[in-house]
């Protein structure tokens, strides 16, 4: 265990500098060359993480592969028209979500990992409630409430004597800041997750230490406790960039010009498939760019936890009660905007429609939703380990590039993805088909097209971004030391996973199912174009009542979701909290202690 | 104490859930095992939608109740196209319905659907309605009309579509998006007859007389006319028998008066909502008995009396409501030659900013 006394002193030592958490030039170097594994033992990792890498991206392949072909140049029309405006407005919504997010995220994130405050407990894990609510609903669901006929603009006007419109200012939710809003509302979720997992991993020794050495308090939130979350908060702040991007919902139906709204315009409207996969292509280098920078501004940074042993929980401070106040009202907003004032206005719908909604068979597509959403999790995960831990074992350059790139399925709006999965997949069963004709006579017809494989293979492309993400957050974390003093003992790649990485990531894990499961029950776009005949989902559902402005007959589906999306919700972060607290005991536990020590030979 | 409660509740809620949701992952591996090897009825027929299904399920169980055929169905508004293209021969689909007229140009296109040579069809759709070489049908139609306010455009209403663009007009306009289909075809239908420099000013008359930013569907339109936000509106025939059947929305029906624009020149502007019978179309008898089934008089009527659209056969009455508005002329200039000036159409709404 020498080794993971050094990294803990290391830890205490650079912290002394002042937040340079740094693993820098010759450590990491040694640290990389040791944990990479001689490339004749253990080829069969990095193998199957480049097939199956290779795999995820063959939809992206697609897209970029259409975007060769398109019926006609768009780029002089829409230079000389809405590029500007639709740029424009793609980079302000990204800028405001992104603020928003963040601000809401990390500050609440950091109320409930290190103080107390009355409600704590709760809004611990209430503060998810948002993540189950997906953005068109939110987006449906408040322009009922503000618009001009809604319940609070006729309020005001009745109270007011007010007759027309005219007679006075109300900001409208339909135009790009409401856009803003909207998704603030529902992204800011994944930021908090990330943000509170990272807070919890951070040892108290730390903060002990920084104290210790005469860190102010601020300086310690913002020099020693952020740097170190910061892997993990650019996690969930590239998830909310990309769902930003690829939203089409919120946009639509707000009517506000953004890129991804020209994609389907330029697609479906000038029928130019190719020109709106030009779009789609240009969407994914900006996505790529993004994380480039990113990871570029702190490639010399690497921070690792200490050992499961020397792991201790930082206290809570108790707050004072005005401190309290504030803490609460933060804490609250977001939960009463984002889940409360939804869910309110959709139950009422659903006791209204109830009759009418009940005729419809939503049991059926409730398990459909569920079963889909669980299967997409379990695989999101497998491929997530899969490529972090090839990644670890062999970080060459091939191997970073491929991964990263499979990642960013995420980034394309759902129903080119779509497109971009029927492609390949056609493109297999037709030959299939064409040889089982040519030397057997009988015709195999479509094997993976139109079937619920396909669904599924869809989530995972779009959503293993989040699995990953999560996942390699985690296990980035672990010092590479743990990996050295494992496999000095003679054991395996496969056991060492196995034994010491996957129970210290397991935290990372819950939080990627959770994710994977909660947006793959929310996925709409694909799973429209995507599903085999007469299959229905609580989003599909949701969608054909809503997409004719029918809110109320949806309401009781889109209800089905938020309650089934959070029943994940309350049970992970449940167990991540615990999960924390067991292996976060001043004496740890023997159980911990037994998972991560190995047997010798 | 009560939250501690509260989370040994929870944690309770938490094991339940956690067998469920185990039970519910096997169901979903027998849901997959079944559905991965894709049923293929000896008796049925496989549809491809951009129609929704609560305007279509009706007659489908008809058809099902009276020769036995099974009908499956994939409805998604966009994508079919390009998954019916890319499955090729193979492709499972028999039928592409459509919504409006742009989808089945978009069929044409990609070379996905095939000629019917039908005599029913022929007797029972006029040739205007469907290609002349026989690709696609048109099945109901919907007129584009004015929408005005009762109690504020009693006077001085607008009588066409040219007269949207005048500037007396100013700040009392409600439209939806000008890149949507409806709008789209209406403005294709304008370039089409009074060519592109003409529409494109006739278009920029209305976005400046425009009294809200463009939003929201037909219906949104109507409403933000009985709220007293604008006066005029431009909407498809159809949603008028949707609001009177909403007792909330009643209301809004209520507040306007319909104009059908053009009478005394070319027209009012119609889309068609339609089918086509695929390339690959393994069920090819089944499937054409549908599609002769869908112009029948049961069919037409249906269509006729659950969203209000104008049957595309002659024999077949109009509701009652829609009956009410009397006759009028159409635009009988064919969709196939409207359909070729889309493109330009939606370039059009770019170029005057018609959204912004």
């Amino acid at each position: 265990m020498s080794n993971t006394d050094q990294s803990g002193k290391r830890l205490l030592t650079t912290a002394s500098y002042g937040g340079g958490l740094t693993f820098e030039g010759d450590d990491a170097r040694v640290s990389e060359s040791a944990t990479a594994i001689p490339q004749r033992r253990l080829s069969g990792w990095s193998f199957a993480a480049l097939v199956v890498a290779a795999i995820v991206c063959l939809p992206l392949i697609s897209v970029v592969w259409l975007a060769f072909f398109p019926e006609e140049n768009i780029w002089p029309h829409l230079f000389n028209t809405v590029l500007s405006t639709y740029v424009i407005n793609t980079l302000v919504l990204m800028v405001g979500v992104a603020t928003g997010t963040l601000l809401i995220g990390v500050s609440c994130a950091w109320l409930v990992t290190h103080h107390d405050f009355p409600g704590r407990a709760f809004f611990n894990w209430a503060l998810l409630l948002p993540f189950a609510v997906p953005a068109y609903v939110i987006a449906y669901v408040y322009t009922d409430l503000l618009e001009y006929a809604g319940p609070v603009q006729t309020t005001l006007r009745s109270l007011f004597g007010w007759q027309l419109a005219s007679d006075y200012y109300f900001p409208s939710i339909r135009t790009l800041p409401g856009a803003i809003c909207m998704m603030i509302l529902v992204l800011y979720p994944y930021v908090y997750l990330l943000a509170r997992a990272a807070f919890l991993e951070q040892s108290a020794s730390i903060a002990e230490a920084s104290r210790s050495l005469g860190v102010s308090r601020r300086a310690r939130i913002f020099k020693v406790a952020l740097p170190m979350a910061r892997p993990a908060i650019v996690v969930g702040l590239s998830l909310v960039m990309m769902e930003t991007l690829n939203d089409y919902g919120t946009v639509d139906y707000f009517a506000v010009p953004t890129l991804t709204a020209g994609l389907y315009d330029i697609w479906l409207g000038m029928n130019n498939l190719g020109g709106g996969a030009q779009i789609a292509t240009l969407l994914l280098i900006f996505v790529m760019v993004l994380i480039g920078l990113e990871k570029s501004s702190r490639r010399n940074q690497q921070n690792y936890q200490p050992s499961a042993s020397r792991f201790r929980a930082s206290s809570r401070t108790r707050l004072t009660k005005s401190k309290s106040v504030a803490a609460c009202l933060t804490c609250f907003i977001p939960v009463l905007l984002g889940f409360i004032v939804p869910a309110w206005i959709l139950g009422g719908y659903t006791i209204t429609y109830l009759d009418e909604s009940l005729n419809q068979d939503f049991k059926k597509s409730a398990l459909h939703s569920i079963g889909l959403s669980s299967v997409a999790a379990i695989a999101a995960v497998g491929i997530g380990i899969l490529l972090s831990y090839s990644k670890r074992l062999h970080p060459t350059r091939n191997m970073k590039f491929s991964v990263g790139v499979a990642s960013l399925g995420y980034a394309v709006p759902g129903a080119v993805l779509a497109i971009g999965v029927i492609i390949p997949f056609a493109a297999f069963d037709n030959t299939v088909d064409a040889i089982a004709e040519r030397f057997f006579g009988i015709s195999t017809g479509l094997l993976l097209s139109g079937t619920v494989f396909a669904l599924v293979f869809a989530y995972t492309v779009r959503f293993l971004a989040m699995a990953y993400g999560s996942i390699n957050s985690s296990m980035k974390k672990i010092s590479p030391h743990m990996d050295d003093a494992a496999r000095s003992l003679g054991h395996s790649p496969g056991t060492i996973l196995r034994k010491v990485h996957l129970p210290l990531i397991r935290s990372g894990i819950l939080t990627a199912a959770l994710v994977v499961f909660v947006d793959c029950m929310k996925e709409l776009p694909a799973t429209l174009v995507l599903r085999p005949f007469n299959f229905d989902t609580l989003a599909t559902q949701v969608y054909q009542f809503a997409s004719d402005e029918l809110i109320g007959q949806s309401a009781i589906y889109a209800l089905l979701i938020v309650l089934v999306g959070l029943v994940p919700v309350i049970l992970l972060s449940v167990r991540i909290d615990r999960s924390g607290e067991l292996s976060t005991q001043a004496a740890p536990s023997e159980t911990t202690r037994q998972r991560i020590i190995l047997p010798t030979g | 104490m009560i939250i501690i409660r509260i989370t040994i509740q929870l944690s309770h809620l938490a094991t339940v859930v956690s067998t469920m949701m185990y039970r519910s992952l096997q169901l979903a591996g027998v849901i997959a095992t079944a559905l991965f090897t894709q049923s293929v009825y000896a008796d049925s027929v496989n549809i491809y939608s951009y129609r929704q299904p609560f305007l279509v399920d009706p007659i489908f169980d008809s058809f099902t109740k009276e020769t036995g055929i099974e009908v499956n169905t994939v409805f998604a508004k966009q994508g079919l196209v390009e998954r019916l293209k890319s499955e090729g021969k193979n492709s499972p689909a028999d039928i592409l319905l459509t919504s409006n007229f742009g989808n089945l140009a978009a069929a044409v296109e990609a070379e996905v659907i095939q000629a019917v040579d039908s005599d029913v069809l022929h007797s029972r759709i006029p040739a205007e309605f469907r290609d002349p070489d026989n690709l696609w049908f048109g099945l109901t139609n919907r007129a584009r009309l004015i929408a005005v306010s009762k109690s504020r455009m009693a006077d001085g209403a607008p009588t066409s579509y040219e007269d949207l663009a005048k500037p007396e007009y100013k700040g009392k306009i409600c439209t939806r998006s000008g890149k949507h289909n409806y709008m789209v075809a209406l403005t294709a239908s304008v370039i089409a007859h009074a060519g592109l420099d003409n529409a494109r000013d006739w278009l920029a008359g209305v976005k400046d007389n425009l009294a809200r930013k463009p939003q929201g569907n037909d219906r949104a339109q109507v409403k933000a006319i009985s709220q007293g936000e604008c006066d005029i509106a431009i909407i498809n025939s159809y949603y008028m028998g949707a609001m009177l059947a909403d007792e909330e929305q009643t209301a809004w029906a209520k507040s306007i008066n319909l104009v059908f624009p053009n009478q005394a020149d070319r027209g009012t502007h119609m889309n068609i909502s339609g089918m086509a019978l695929t390339h690959a179309a393994p069920n090819k008898a089944n499937a054409i008995k549908l599609m002769e089934y869908l112009t029948s008089d049961k069919a037409q009527s249906i269509y006729a009396e659950v969203n209000h659209e104008y049957p595309v056969n002659p024999k077949v009455q109009p509701s009652e409501l829609v009956q009410s508005w009397g006759e009028f002329s159409y635009d009988s200039l064919s969709l196939a030659e409207i359909a070729q000036h889309r493109t330009e159409a939606s370039k059009l709404a770019d170029e005057v900013g018609y959204d912004n």
